[in-house]
């Protein structure tokens, strides 16, 4: 039986050319680039290269860009490093109900260090309104964050408009770019964006590795304390190799945007029209319009998603759901919980399925003829 | 040529050493494997540690050396609803209920089952030391060869309809095979303590546990000729032939309970293990599961345990047009509890087994026993 792997909202395999880029890092050009001699300055020459390629990316100054170990640490030093950098300003922070637990578990942790969160609604076509922004913001509003795309619908969220809106407003702006970038043009100066996310494994590069933009004229608090490495931002020897992987694989994704967008949008209809031949019952949890053409999330009435997911993976499909399945113990998925509320049967029978580099249109329909002989057999008659 | 390779086995994994053991037995001869931990119970403390997740990794370091793929899912609600309810309902009744006959009715073997047949399963297997065989198109459960070890008091109410779609690995070895096996293999939980006690109570102080649930209405301790010999913590903390925790002091023969008025909040005890307000000829059983009623007639003699590892005891059945069965004992029998099990037996063969309702001897029901 063929694996078919759609989890890339999770992770991606590497590109060739970026694991090729990597290899000469560990043994050739292994240097410190703190260090100051010759091996050291060739891996500072890589760090620069690699900075700069980050920060064109998204129209950032390369003094802006302060690499990381991944999504996860860039949300923390952006939520927490502002807010502990900004707390004569205010103490107040605004975040959505629907955000990566690396956010929400950030802001949680602010909350029990005496700042006040406010979390927005997210209604159900998956977005929140940028009119409760509004209506949220006081005088001492510090940071507003708002992820791009949400990774369990893949619905973008209105960050033009909420990057408008705070230009006259002392709060910093914040976004959590991961699942976006790569398939969105993304230029934080016109967007007004002063704090972005980005992960290198969800962009066909390595683990371990992240970076945060962060405006130069804002000031965060470095979580993370030792050598004076990325401005004095972020201390620790940097992942080289990693840095240098990501790169190559920021390069690759920059140079193949439009192109991605146009085979995931034909993929992704490919599924939808197999898994509606199939004559199955689902829904698409969230508005289509609104959403990337990499992530979908389906609902199977009359399921669970514990017997759903397990039927899945047994069947050689590799897709996820939002919930939490830890020693089983389900946590219904936060994000479907925030846009049907946690009565909805949604919340514990919906499936993320997220498309990559190497699906295929057969693939598409050989998922779907799986999932449908699954669900006829999850809706049997007993 | 592998004959197992396209039967699909769910096997239910604890994190114990029997369960893992079982996982590698269907593995060598063959098997498609699948190993899922259940969560029945929540016993998360305060610093958010839960039991159930260090079993859940041990499941899944036995479940990699294996590679077999393995999940876990959630009975919580099942679980509360059909078991911890009807334990705390018996308790309420002065009975002494027995969690894990039901947990086995209907949860491992029902609602765990039809979960194992969602995915696909030919069949459900578990650690438990039980034999199923097959016989001329029927199938049987026999004890597990280990007397020590054998589980069949507790799958007692499995159907015939069930066992056909059991297997039980374990079931024709001893429990020290079972470790050698584990540590021949280096199998992560090869020197893992087995669990003891109810499984949602563990190792804590069952008195504690109990009334964190049900309100303890302390009252009096007397002989069944009314003399007072003290006062009870609680009617729900004692069972029949329980000698530990009475605090009746003074000479002569220790003292024993020998049954309960709920309706007065009395507990009977009398003095002398040999006492003969303790024994009893006969009971009612309800609840019953035959595996095979077709076979039966409507008296016949078998043999029964009333406990978990005790020898078994003759006895002649006669089913009664309620559903329910007079159980006559050959000998009479000390300490016969209601609520706990009664399972019949002909040679290695378990016929079935019921709840014990009422206690007989000669031909009165002892209502002191409650």
């Amino acid at each position: 039986m063929k694996q078919i792997y759609m989890d890339h909202a999770a992770t991606t395999p590497m590109h060739q050319e970026a694991v090729g880029a990597m290899i000469p890092v560990f043994q050739e050009d292994y240097g410190n680039p703190s260090s100051v001699h010759a091996v050291g300055r060739r891996a500072r020459q890589l760090l620069d290269q690699a900075r700069t390629t980050a920060a064109a990316s998204i129209h950032a100054d390369v003094k802006e860009i302060i690499f990381t170990s991944g999504g996860t640490e860039a949300d923390n030093l952006a939520i927490i490093g502002t807010a502990l950098a900004n707390k004569e300003s205010g103490n107040h922070i605004i975040t959505t109900k629907q955000e990566h637990h690396a956010a929400l578990h950030a802001t949680a942790y602010l909350e029990r260090n005496g700042f006040e969160v406010t979390y927005l609604p997210v209604y159900e076509n998956g977005q929140i309104s940028v009119d409760d922004v509004r209506a949220a913001l006081r005088p001492e509003t510090i940071l507003v964050t708002v992820m791009y795309v949400n990774n369990e619908t893949g619905v973008k969220q209105p960050i033009d408009e909420i990057g408008d809106l705070l230009r006259n407003h002392q709060a910093y702006f914040h976004t959590d770019a991961v699942q976006a970038y790569g398939l969105i043009n993304i230029n934080v100066k016109q967007q007004g964006i002063d704090l972005l996310t980005v992960s290198s494994h969800k962009i066909n590069g390595p683990k371990g590795v992240g970076f945060l933009f962060v405006n130069q004229n804002l000031r965060v608090e470095p979580l993370q304390h030792g050598g004076e490495q990325e401005r004095k931002k972020r201390a620790g020897t940097e992942n080289v190799a990693g840095i240098v992987g990501f790169s190559k694989a920021i390069e690759l994704a920059m140079k193949q945007k439009e192109d991605k967008q146009k085979h995931y949008t034909k993929l992704m209809k490919h599924f939808i029209d197999c898994l509606t031949d199939e004559q199955i019952m689902f829904h698409i949890n969230g508005d289509r319009n609104l959403a990337l053409p990499t992530i979908i999330n389906i609902s199977f009435p009359g399921t669970q998603v514990e017997a759903l997911l397990m039927n899945i993976d047994l069947s050689g499909i590799a897709a996820s759901s939002g919930s939490a399945c830890t020693a089983g113990s389900v946590e219904p998925s936060h994000v479907l919980t925030a846009m049907y509320g946690s009565e909805n049967e949604r919340a514990k029978n919906s499936i993320r399925f997220s498309l990559g580099l190497y699906n295929t249109m057969d693939e598409m329909k050989e998922a779907a003829e799986r999932i449908g002989n699954i669900m006829r057999r999850l809706t049997r008659k007993r | 040529m592998n004959q197992n390779k396209n039967t699909r086995v769910v096997i239910g994994m604890s994190g114990g050493v029997d369960s893992s053991v079982a996982a590698l037995l269907l593995k060598q001869q063959g098997y498609e494997v699948i190993g899922i931990f259940m969560k029945n119970w929540d016993d998360t403390d305060e610093f958010g540690v839960c039991t159930a997740t260090e079993d859940y990794e041990d499941v899944i370091r036995v479940c990699n050396q294996l590679e077999i793929p393995y999940y876990a899912v959630n009975f919580e609600k099942q679980y509360w609803d059909k078991v911890f309810t009807y334990f705390l309902d018996e308790y309420k009744a002065g009975r002494t209920p027995n969690p894990d006959v039901m947990c086995n009715k209907e949860i491992k073997f029902k609602a765990f089952l039809d979960h194992a047949l969602d995915l696909g399963a030919d069949y459900l297997a578990t650690g438990h030391y039980a034999q199923i065989r097959n016989r001329d198109g029927k199938v049987e459960m026999l004890r597990g060869v280990d007397d020590n070890k054998d589980q069949t008091y507790f799958l007692n109410q499995l159907s015939a309809d069930v066992l056909k779609k059991v297997m039980f690995p374990l079931g024709h070895m001893p429990k020290s095979e079972v470790r050698a096996i584990a540590k021949a293999n280096g199998l992560a939980t090869a020197d893992k303590k087995d669990s003891t006690g109810i499984c949602f109570i563990g190792e804590r102080n069952f008195k504690t546990f109990l009334s964190n649930y049900l309100p303890a209405q302390p009252g009096k301790m007397q002989t069944l000729s009314g003399e007072i010999k003290g006062s009870h913590d609680g009617l729900m903390y004692y069972t029949i032939g329980q000698r530990q925790g009475l605090g009746i002091g003074g000479s002569g023969d220790p003292w024993f309970v020998i049954g309960k008025n709920l309706k007065e909040n009395i507990l009977y005890v009398e003095q002398g293990f040999s006492n003969e307000k303790l024994y009893s000829t006969g009971l009612v059983a309800s609840d019953v599961n035959w595996i095979h009623p077709e076979d039966l007639e409507q008296r016949f003699e078998c043999t029964a345990k009333f406990r978990y590892r005790q020898k078994d005891s003759k006895v002649v059945v006669t089913l009664r047009e309620d559903g329910r069965v007079d159980v006559q004992f050959d000998q009479p029998e000390r300490a016969i509890t209601p609520g706990q099990a009664v399972v019949f037996y002909d040679g290695e063969v378990c016929l079935g087994g019921g709840t014990i309702d009422q206690i007989v001897k000669g031909d009165i029901f002892l209502d002191y026993v409650g």
